[in-house]
């Protein structure tokens, strides 16, 4: 258990650099530890599936990050923040930590998943029909490819779409500013 | 700017395979170890990342053209959704694994196995990496001539001030 309350010390100092720092570019760094510390938290967690999904999609975004960020200078917003802008984020954030609490106390104790007690549950069903009956070794695959399959055609459907949209609107506006400026 | 200095040109050329292969065994053996599609077209986007900030954007642009990437991200989405009705086809229900139930068994642990969940793996794999790789060269597209717009608008203010001086 102590690696996870390091683990989280870590990414809760890296997030408050990363939100109180001056400097764009060790700001951007910051949100890439998060990143790092969240994706050691799943290998800890034995869920090398998703270790490798975040952390590969974490280097790509910073990538993208530090490629925008790099050589060019923001606006900071200066002066003194709003007395009531302020008073209440304090208190949205104090009602959050009070629900998290609660939320923590009821959860079941760590390493015994609550669907494991209640006979017939879904997720008993996968693990133990989920070689037999796909023949993947891999019971992630077969969960998200063969039980789920309708969640990850609607994932799919919603990375096209998003990405074509996103690629064309980018482009058009590009080679738009091009002509302008030629 | 076109690309970096000598020496990340030439690290770059030797790994730059070693991140794609690394990306098709992700993809290939997705049923049988940790990965999968999606990682694994994460990883094959991220190697033409690595060209394109080691190489500068053309040299991406000529040896994957957008029209052609756009072309795979389209057949991935397809053979996606094919699989699925293939499924409906030969086995009487959407998205199921035909391929294992019928056709195919396979032994569990061997590489041609799990049916249709390989096939998946692969039309996931690519369409993810296409994608990815689409958006990321919109955004350096994009973020480059704003760059430019910033430096004109700049020069400009610079020349102007000097005209007053």
């Amino acid at each position: 258990m102590t690696e996870f309350y390091i683990l989280m010390v870590f990414m809760i100092i890296a997030a408050i650099i990363a939100v109180e720092t001056k400097n764009l570019l060790s700001s951007v760094i910051c949100v890439g530890a998060i990143g790092f510390g969240g994706s050691l938290m799943f290998l800890f967690l034995r869920a090398p599936d998703i270790a490798i999904t975040q952390i590969v999609v974490e280097v790509l975004g910073l990538i993208l990050l530090i490629r925008a960020t790099i050589s060019r200078d923001l606006t900071f917003i200066t002066g003194d923040r709003e007395f009531f802008g302020t008073v209440i984020s304090v208190v949205v954030v104090f009602v959050i930590f009070l629900a998290g609490v609660r939320v923590f106390e009821t959860l079941p104790e760590f390493g015994t998943p609550i669907f494991a007690q209640t006979p017939g549950a879904a997720s008993q069903t996968y693990i133990e029909k989920g070689l037999e009956e796909t023949g993947a070794a891999n019971l992630v695959a077969s969960v998200i490819l063969d039980f789920r399959a309708y969640d990850t055609l609607g994932e799919a459907t919603v990375l096209f779409t998003s990405i074509i949209g996103a690629t064309v609107i980018l482009l058009y506006k590009s080679r738009k500013r091009l002509e302008e400026s030629d | 700017m076109e690309g970096m200095t000598v020496i990340v040109k030439t690290i770059a050329s030797w790994v730059k395979i070693l991140i794609f292969v690394f990306g098709i065994y992700i993809i290939l053996f997705g049923h049988l170890t940790p990965g999968g599609g999606f990682a694994g077209g994460v990883i094959l986007a991220s190697s033409y990342v690595l060209l394109m900030l080691a190489f500068g954007r053309k040299f991406v642009e000529q040896n994957l053209p957008l029209s052609l990437a756009s072309k795979l991200d389209c057949i991935g989405a397809f053979l996606f959704a094919l699989i699925a009705v293939l499924g409906l086809v030969y086995g009487g229900v959407f998205f199921v694994n035909f391929l294992y139930q019928k056709y195919l068994p396979g032994q569990p642990l061997e590489l041609i196995s799990a049916g249709t969940i390989p096939l998946s793996n692969i039309a996931i794999g690519l369409k993810v990496g296409a994608s990815l790789f689409l958006v990321i060269f919109a955004l350096s597209v994009c973020c480059k001539d704003l760059r430019y717009k910033d430096a004109k608008a700049e020069s400009a203010s610079n020349s102007s001030a000097n005209k007053k001086e």
